[in-house]
């Protein structure tokens, strides 16, 4: 192929309107070509037809800021020296013609903190004092196609009302109850929802039951004592008894059919703010910190203590299994006990302070339900585990205390502030299999 | 454990500093989303659980930094210690947590101990680490896929280690700094900064 190269050779010299390749570059070229600069040195003094003061002079020394400039002044085309004439070149100008006669010795200690201070300012840090290094080989990065997620746990933006075509969360309450009196106590657990499909509520120092199929409303207990009041309400497995704590540091145990208190057990030393129940075992805990087990079928039924919390305690739950209680509490600890008795709890850990009031888990759509207080009041849905938000649920006027689920998993009510106690149907499901309760309900508090 | 006995010798507020930054740095890696958070398991720690991360090739990683820091904390040749942070795609510095180290250098390994309980050190430490935490709620959003680096500011003539490479400071340009709390071992004091690129929105 050289032959060709050869001949294309041949023939660019025979043509006389190609470019000199090999000449050196003509002069118009060589001044287009230099780069544009401020400062007013070295011009070929013949070709000068200017007149302006600044450019006939060379001034001796150049401080030392522009010596890193270059000094020839560049213009398109011609071979006429045409100057420039900006501001910035006038002023500059002026300035050294009127400093020339200055002494401009610099000593050396007045340049050193000023080339250091360029030193720092170009390389981002000074190199006589350090090296940065880091360890090379391959970058790690995430996976492909991770995706940041903080951005949708973290951003305000309104979330839509709908998400799937086939599944409709509503943003109004199907049903909004009534609830005056209701103990505006964070610590509390007044609202609980029973596998017979009834809804247990405690006001001040009353016990109602709202029949969710019936619509009627039944007037369990109320209190002697004007003074004290109902701290918590749990219905045990089977949905038949109802457990009652109160402030006066009793638990009762109510059947519910006959409407009838069947016993009350004593024991604790401050108000019973959480009950949980496991199988025969009820799990009852106080503002003390303590947690008693009870069997309810025997006479003695204090069976175990589990001490540890050293404030009050907020939130209690059996694992499904039956294996495990978790025991939230206002120190801000979270313990594990474990079911065997005699031994002492399995994991503690501290959490950090959250805004949620209530948790419960939504098994249908495999999501979590919050509810929060402070500003917003909203009850919020949340994919789980990704924990992405799926609906926001607005209308309580005020902090959102308590959420239970409904037995069939389909609504979730929640107990406000604001006296009422509203149920949003939202996981409504298409399938006829009801999910078991007893493994898929938890229900906590966190403070 | 050299730190059950009262005092803290230069060996052990290397430990004490090198393990800090185990776990501040997976922190970070957890809190920004650097990684998914389904790598990450939780463990006990300073009395409050924090985020490790289980993948392999990056425990490796910052077990190999972690190491030689601690070597060069020993030796009281390590500055600084810079998180970097940078958007995959266009290699824009969006995030830089930069921890200084001031080393005393009249410890030597052959003086005695200091006397500084161990709970107070990290009592400190755990404040440095909430605070990490914490400040998720007023760092911009990283919306794009992100990297991170590991930078260390050593001594001048402090012979570079096999692996290891200089590079630039990565500055953020146009950044907002917080300071955050700092905390001492008497050897060693650790302060923390985030340096993070201003928005336009705010």
């Amino acid at each position: 192929m050289s032959h060709f190269g050869f001949e294309n050779d041949i023939h660019n010299v025979l043509r006389l309107d190609m470019p000199i390749t090999n000449a050196p570059i003509a002069r118009w070229q060589r001044k287009a070509s230099t780069s544009n600069s401020t400062n007013t040195n070295s011009l070929s003094p013949n070709k000068s037809v200017n007149s302006s003061v600044s450019l006939s002079k060379t001034p001796s020394k150049t401080p030392g800021k522009n010596s890193k400039t270059q000094n020839t002044p560049s213009k398109a085309g011609g071979d006429r020296f045409i100057p420039t004439r900006n501001n910035k070149q006038l002023d500059v100008a002026s300035f050294l013609i009127s400093k020339e006669n200055e002494p401009v010795e610099e000593t050396s200690s007045s340049t050193a903190p000023k080339q250091k201070a360029w030193s720092v300012t170009l390389n981002g840090y000074d190199i006589e004092e350090a090296k940065i290094l880091h360890l090379g080989g391959k970058p790690l990065n995430a996976p492909e196609g991770y995706q940041n997620n903080l951005k949708v746990l973290y951003s305000q933006v309104p979330t839509p009302v709908s998400i799937k075509k086939s599944r409709y969360i509503s943003s109004v309450p199907e049903r909004i109850l009534d609830a005056p009196d209701i103990k505006n106590d964070f610590y509390l657990n007044l609202m609980d929802w029973g596998r017979q499909n009834l809804l247990a509520v405690g006001l001040a120092n009353h016990v109602y039951l709202w029949d969710a199929g019936a619509g009627d409303i039944v007037l369990l207990k109320k209190m002697e004592d004007d003074s004290e009041y109902i701290c918590s309400v749990s219905w045990s497995k089977d949905g038949n008894f109802l457990a009652v704590g109160t402030s006066d540091c009793k638990v009762e145990l109510w059947d519910v059919q006959y409407q009838k208190r069947l016993r009350s057990m004593d024991g604790h030393l401050a108000r019973v703010s959480c009950l949980c129940w496991n199988d025969h075992v009820l799990s009852s805990a106080s503002r003390s910190g303590l947690i008693h087990q009870h069997d309810v079928r025997v006479a003695d039924h204090h069976i175990f203590t589990f001490g540890g919390h050293t404030q009050e305690v907020c939130g209690l739950t059996w694992s499904p299994d039956g294996k495990y209680l978790a025991s939230g509490g206002n120190d801000n600890m979270v313990y594990i006990w474990p079911m065997t008795t005699g031994s002492d709890s399995a994991f503690c850990w501290l959490t950090h302070c959250l805004l949620v009031s209530s948790l419960v888990f939504a098994p249908n759509y495999k999501e979590l339900v919050s509810g929060h207080g402070f500003a917003h009041d909203k009850v919020i849905i949340w994919k789980y585990p990704s924990l992405s938000k799926v609906a926001e649920l607005e209308g309580h006027e005020d902090r959102v205390l308590n959420l239970a689920l409904s037995p069939d998993a389909s609504t979730v009510a929640s107990v406000a502030a604001d006296e009422t106690i509203r149920l949003w149907k939202s996981f409504e499901k298409d399938a006829i299999k009801k999910p078991k309760l007893t493994s898929s309900i938890i229900q906590q508090h966190i403070r | 454990m050299s730190k059950t006995l009262k005092g803290i010798t230069l060996k052990g507020s290397a430990e004490l500093v090198a393990e800090f930054f185990s776990f501040g740095i997976n922190s970070i890696l957890y809190q920004r989303g650097i990684y998914p958070a389904e790598t990450f398991t939780r463990v006990t720690q300073y009395d409050m659980s924090l985020q490790l991360t289980t993948d392999a090739k990056l425990k490796n990683y910052l077990t190999n930094v972690i190491s030689q820091l601690k070597e060069w904390l020993f030796d009281c040749t390590v500055q600084k210690l810079v998180v970097v942070i940078t958007c995959l795609e266009t290699n824009e510095v969006l995030e830089r947590w930069q921890f200084d180290i001031e080393c005393d250098k009249t410890a030597k390994e052959s003086s005695a101990p200091r006397e500084k309980s161990i709970k107070a050190i990290q009592e400190e430490i755990r404040s440095v680490i909430r605070q990490i935490t914490a400040t998720v709620t007023f760092l911009p959003l990283l919306e794009t896929a992100c990297a991170f680096d590991l930078l260390i500011y050593t001594d001048k003539d402090l012979e570079v280690p096999e692996q290891w490479e200089e590079s630039g400071p990565q500055l953020i340009d146009q950044s907002e700094e917080v300071r955050l709390r700092s905390f001492t071992t008497t050897i060693h004091k650790v302060k923390s900064m985030v340096a993070y690129k201003r928005t336009n929105s705010t």
